[in-house]
């Protein structure tokens, strides 16, 4: 079996829970409608990595830790496209064990779209010979979830969305289960193929602080898009972003007659 | 091959073509141009119901629609939809390599109906099978997919939530052929009544296989579907175990015919399974009565269920957000108010 070189991309998103724990459901930051009715409000907003994307990292470093792939792993590369800021999350997923990462500087507010996005992964892999991608399933400011099957067409290699666990076998196969609408499916393919996470494929780990120091010095390479080819055209015009009608909650009542009551005065039951 | 129901359907079609020189002459003309490509799901031979949303999207649109299945032994699923009214035709591909819908040789089937069928926009559910399936066959066609739409303001521009719901977008698109995938709570299903389409095989590639379908575990229940059900009753990490779960939950969705759900935390904690799970990554339900049971209302739950009718909250925690949202909220004890409000439900 060829040895793995495992491309991960990742996204800095806004941080919907102040605990990194999604398990935690305390404080949430809220993301606000600027004024302007463009976009959501992002300055001075807590970012983070899009949670799917630490599954895409945790997974890559189990296969090399837990040696789940016969080739091994030589090779585990973050790549984010985004303001100089989204290097604080190719840091992040180095202290959790990437080997190196390639920040593709955008600049702020340049956003891609998904099928940017997957042009400009497919002219990484094709540069970093990656034989694996593991995406997030999406990302949780846009959620397109678009970019690892636009990549896999792009890239004519086979796909398997929204994993929940990854298995690898004899000359190059892989074998993974799915969630789907009603369960989980199992799909086989072999190698080069792209993969997305869903949140049951594991836990991510947190970065330890020596590990944190440890990738400081680990390597990150700065390109552009032109330096992979890639062009920021977008085919989508943003018209507006408005806030949702709030729904008002219509207070409590007193005992489950009152519950059951209230549910018939508002025909429900 | 065709009925005669069908090709008098193809007469009227060829009839009603503006004549060449009008196409140029006024947008109305290039309305009668726009043409629409509706994916449906079938499994074992039967047509997913739920999946005539695509169909029903194509009728706001406007424009001719077909529609579009492909499987093994897909005869009477083409005939069963050729029933929906205002479609034209049905695309259909009889053939076991599509029959688990893998990506892989799936897309490049779509691609090549789409270039003979010349279509200005594809349509499909967000669903586990269109969301696999459709951006792949956008990369393919070089368009910028526009994924879950709650709403269509015209040909090219399209509503859909952001950001878990907390914001909802307006979005113009520039593609000639638009890939859209749409919420299914937004577009009711087509109903399958009054139309004659005729059913035409497709264009099958007859790719090679790269890629292989295993093996599936699907729960099987004889309650309501979670996503189409008309209550939904949901518990959290309140619950405390999966046996409590099952002996709470269930009991008091059978008391009210409804479907079950769960917030993540429960999935996440083992009380119940992933394919129940409600919100921004789970699955997006809109019913009649949503029953939050044990659930604080985080907001990545909040957006798979805040566009339910009426909801209502049990929870012991009396500062818990959902109360915010819900119509009704009671502050106790799950454990005491469940199996009370089931019991009530019973005797009522």
């Amino acid at each position: 079996m060829s040895a793995l070189r495992i491309l991960v991309p990742i996204k800095r998103v806004i941080d919907y829970a102040v605990c990194v724990n999604w398990a935690f459901y305390g404080l949430m930051v809220k993301p606000r409608v600027n004024k302007a009715q463009t976009g959501v409000e992002t300055a001075g907003v807590k970012h983070s990595m899009n949670p799917f994307d630490e599954l895409s990292i945790e997974e890559s470093v189990r296969i090399r830790e837990k040696k789940t792939a016969p080739g091994g792993v030589e090779d585990i590369c973050v790549i984010s496209a985004g303001p100089p800021k989204a290097q604080d999350v190719l840091r992040t997923a180095m202290a959790m064990g990437a080997d190196r990462a390639i920040h593709v500087e955008v600049k702020e507010g340049d956003d891609l779209e998904p099928l940017a996005v997957a042009k400009m992964l497919r002219a990484a892999v094709d540069k970093e010979k990656s034989n694996l991608v593991i995406l997030g399933k999406q990302s949780i400011d846009d959620d397109a979830a678009q970019t690892g099957q636009m990549l896999a067409g792009l890239l004519g290699w086979p796909q398997a969305t929204q994993a929940s666990q990854v298995k690898f076998g004899e000359g190059d196969s892989v074998l993974v289960t799915k969630e789907v609408d009603g369960g989980v499916e199992t799909v086989k393919a072999k190698l080069p193929m792209v993969i997305t996470t869903d949140l049951r494929l594991n836990e991510p780990r947190y970065a330890s602080l020596p590990n944190i120091m440890k990738a400081k010095k680990k390597p990150l390479l700065k390109m552009s898009l032109s330096d992979l080819g890639v062009a920021n055209e977008r085919r989508l015009k943003i018209v507006k972003v408005i806030e949702p009608a709030p729904r008002q909650g219509g207070g409590k009542v007193e005992d489950v007659d009152g519950l059951i009551s209230k549910l018939k005065e508002l025909g429900a039951l | 091959m065709f009925s005669v129901a069908a090709r008098r359907t193809a007469l009227r079609a060829t009839s009603a073509l503006p004549p060449a020189n009008s196409v140029f002459s006024s947008s109305s003309a290039l309305r009668r141009l726009l043409s629409s490509l509706a994916i449906l799901e079938q499994r074992d031979g039967k047509l997913n119901h739920g999946s005539l949303s695509a169909i029903t999207a194509a009728q706001k649109l406007g424009g001719t629609i077909h529609g579009f299945v492909a499987g093994e032994g897909i005869k009477a699923v083409a005939e069963e939809a050729a029933k929906v009214a205002g479609v034209e035709k049905i695309i259909a591909v009889d053939n076991a390599a599509y029959e688990k819908g893998l990506a892989e040789n799936y897309a490049p089937l779509l691609v090549e109906n789409i270039k003979k069928g010349g279509y200005t926009h594809i349509i499909a559910g967000h669903t586990a099978f269109g969301k696999n399936l459709m951006p792949r066959v956008a990369a393919l066609l070089d368009s910028q997919q526009i994924s879950d739409i709650t709403a269509i303001e015209s040909e090219n521009t399209f509503v859909r939530p952001i950001y878990a719901g907390n914001a909802i977008a307006t979005v113009e698109s520039s593609d000639a052929i638009k890939f859209i995938t749409i919420r299914g709570t937004a577009f009711a299903a087509a109903e399958v009544a009054g139309g004659s389409a005729m059913v035409e095989d497709g264009v099958d590639p007859k790719g090679e296989l790269t890629s292989e379908w295993v093996s599936e575990d699907l729960a099987k229940s004889d309650r309501p579907d979670l996503a189409t059900a008309s209550k939904v009753v949901s518990g959290g990490r309140g619950l405390k175990s999966k046996e409590e779960f099952d002996r709470v939950m269930l009991t008091l969705a059978d008391s009210l015919g409804a479907a079950v759900g769960a917030s993540r935390a429960a999935v996440d904690s083992g009380y119940a399974d992933n394919s129940l799970q409600v919100g921004q990554t789970g699955k997006v339900v809109a019913p009649q009565l949503y029953m939050a049971v044990g659930i604080s209302g985080a907001i990545q739950h909040l957006a798979g269920m805040k566009d339910s009718k009426v909801i209502a909250a049990i929870n012991k925690d009396g500062d818990a957000p959902i109360f915010q949202v819900a119509d009704v909220g009671l502050v106790g004890d799950l454990f005491e108010k469940v199996p009370e409000l089931t019991e009530k439900l019973k005797s009522a």
